[in-house]
């Protein structure tokens, strides 16, 4: 359980949303084991985890479109759990595109508060302002096949948001779009979610995307909820060795483990809470925590170096093989080379180890 | 001079302008495809022959008058025997109620098993499919007791031959199922129903608003090959002592075969026409679903 009462960055509409402690099993897999969740109002929460962990099936349980076997869903204090999904109120982006191929933008946009009897002058208006909102404002007559990916995945938005649903529900909207679209969209998600202040439940598998929209971000694993915390946290302080390994890039160094530290490259690492205390260990190291200097005796040899526009890469090989990834800033990797060799040391930043 | 990759040679020409060396092989090539197009016309002639030949056949016969001459007079006498103008009518009115029947029946099982119970799309599609594998005598014997049943029991509305409905829908099933089907798979349909329904939709409004408006096209042909099937069926009509088209063109064939051959040229153009109106004007391909739009740029 988690602190409901936090400060978000939206400007505070949203209702609140509890997941408790659901169960859902397909067969002999147990899509959702425990699953326990507080969202406080106005909050944008990331599911993140790899294919199958179970956070779609937690997003199509809070949007009514699959059912649970065990536990409840709260929304603004009401057990929803058995409520249909047309009952609802949520607004569902999907990771397909999910507009409806014989109606106009407007008229998707519409079809909500069409069916909650809103008089025809009155919807139009009210689609219009929303495709405004998403930026579509002169595209309101083109269908679906008229329109790319990224402006199709805003109408749906855009169709999400008219009905003015209790939560918004994001199933990966942006997996089907390309790299600069998707960044562009993900800003422009996070701009009307806060200025609208809805609550929302953002499920994706891209830490990146993740990381930068959340409020706080939920890692899953087989149906669990291994960590949830603000992205900042989740990535410095991970709680469990998946976290540790999920999130982020990580190098496994083999060390030694002793009375909460971890001696890692000739530097004593404390380790995080959750670590294996004792005896031989991987330590998980992330790459901007490890330093290269250029040095002839240097007991690591550069295999490779990758030029990331600010950021460099390199990957360095010690003598017993094991290969380490140090990041720096592209000035301080000018002196670095394939075949070079270097001296290779760690920071004494606090982290996660796991038994090797 | 200079040679491209693709082996082609070009050379500027003194007045600016540039000659083009034929590639090797080319003539060869056009000789091939001028080869391949003539096959192309011989089957198409030979199909079109193997088709259209009966027709012809069936109109030469149709209009055959006394002493070598050519009438119409078959044709028009079909508008003055109330025996095949009722079969016509009872055949269309089977029809329809088939298509209705078909249509209700078969559109919410498809959507709902693709939606909700995707396992048991298979078990649909062989219930499905099985009467095609059941000979019409067969399911005739099968069904002859309701009947008799229906005509004791039910007055003139278990006696009456719209009643052959019942027995076309699931005739029409194997038709009508892959024609939907090939439609459902055109569109996502699971996506679709589950945002109808997020915005507020029942699974009713589901269906009429949003999932059927986007299988028009196999809509239509499941109706246009159920209307052929109903004009076209004769064995089941027959043994269960229904007048409808095909037992009143067989009877005639045995009265006047000039106007039975008519009739069942006419009830084929028919056919014909309304396959030709039902693809031109709603069941062709949709544009909808080909598009696809580049992301705009900046």
């Amino acid at each position: 359980m988690t602190d409901t009462t936090r400060t978000v960055a939206s400007n505070g509409h949203g209702v609140a949303v509890s997941f408790q402690d659901m169960h859902r099993w397909y067969g002999p897999v147990h899509a959702l084991n425990g699953l326990s969740i507080d969202i406080a109002p106005g909050e944008l929460i990331a599911l993140l985890g790899p294919s199958g962990c179970g956070k779609t099936t937690a997003l199509r349980a809070l949007g009514g479109l699959d059912d649970v076997d065990q536990g409840r869903i709260l929304v603004g204090g009401r057990d929803i759990t058995r409520v249909p999904a047309n009952k609802r109120n949520m607004g569902i982006v999907f990771q397909a595109y999910s507009l409806f191929p014989n109606m106009t933008a407007r008229d998707n946009v519409a079809y909500g508060l069409r069916l909650r009897g809103v008089d025809g002058k009155a919807r139009n208006r009210k689609a219009e302002e929303m495709l405004e909102l998403v930026g579509l404002g002169q595209q309101t007559k083109r269908y679906p096949y008229q329109m790319s990916g990224g402006q199709q995945q805003r109408v749906a938005l855009a169709r999400a948001l008219a009905i003015e649903p209790s939560v918004l529900l994001l199933d990966e909207p942006l997996s089907a779009l390309d790299a600069r679209v998707r960044r562009q969209l993900r800003e422009e998600i996070r701009r009307i979610q806060i200025m609208v202040g809805i609550t929302t439940l953002f499920v994706t598998h891209d830490q990146e995307e993740a990381l930068a929209m959340g409020d706080r971000v939920g890692v899953m694993s087989a149906g669990r909820l291994e960590q949830i915390a603000e992205p900042a946290e989740l990535y410095d302080r991970p709680r469990t060795p998946f976290v540790a390994e999920f999130v982020g890039l990580t190098n496994r160094i083999p060390a030694t483990a002793t009375n909460g530290t971890v001696a890692v490259l000739g530097t004593d690492v404390p380790l995080l809470e959750g670590s294996a205390a004792a005896g031989p260990v991987l330590a998980l190291i992330r790459p901007e925590n490890v330093r290269l200097t250029a040095a002839d005796d240097g007991a690591g040899r550069v295999a490779a170096v990758s030029f990331l526009g600010s950021l460099c890469r390199a990957q360095v090989t010690l003598p017993d093989e094991t290969l380490v990834v140090a990041q720096m800033s592209a000035s301080e990797a000018s002196g670095l080379y394939p075949g070079a060799s270097v001296a290779v040391t760690v920071l004494p930043t606090p982290a996660f180890a796991v038994a090797s | 001079m200079t040679a491209s990759p693709g082996g082609s040679l070009s050379a500027a020409a003194p007045q600016g302008g540039a000659l083009v060396a034929r590639p090797k092989g080319a003539g060869r090539g056009r000789r091939g495809s001028r080869r391949q197009l003539t096959v192309r016309v011989a089957i198409l002639i030979v199909v079109l022959g193997y088709l259209v030949l009966p027709l012809f056949a069936m109109l030469e016969f149709s209009t055959r008058g006394p002493f070598g001459s050519r009438t119409l007079d078959s044709y028009a006498a079909i508008l003055n025997d109330q025996n095949v103008i009722d079969g016509v009518t009872t055949s269309l009115q089977i029809a329809v109620l088939t298509v209705i029947g078909m249509l209700v029946l078969l559109v919410p099982t498809m959507v709902w098993t693709v939606v909700r119970v995707p396992r048991m799309r298979r078990v649909v599609e062989f219930l499905c499919l099985l009467p095609r594998a059941i000979p019409a005598i067969v399911i005739v014997v099968g069904i002859a007791p309701i009947y008799r049943w229906m005509g004791q029991h039910l007055g003139a509305i278990g006696a009456s031959p719209l009643t052959l409905a019942f027995i076309n829908i699931i005739l029409v099933l194997p038709f009508a199922y892959r024609a939907i089907d090939a439609s459902l798979r055109s569109i996502d349909t699971a996506t679709l129903a589950d945002a109808a329904r997020s915005l507020g939709a029942g699974w009713p409004r589901t269906i009429v608003q949003v999932i059927v408006p986007n299988i028009r096209g196999g809509i239509l042909s499941a109706a246009v090959l159920a209307i052929a099937l109903v004009l076209g069926e004769y064995t089941i009509s027959s043994l269960l002592a229904f007048n409808t088209l095909q037992v009143v063109i067989f009877v005639l064939g045995q009265q006047d075969p000039f106007i039975s051959v008519a009739v069942s040229l006419a009830a084929l153009v028919f056919a014909f026409v309304l396959l030709f109106v039902f693809t031109r004007f709603g069941g062709g391909p949709d544009r909808r679903f080909q598009a696809e739009v580049e992301e705009p740029a900046g």
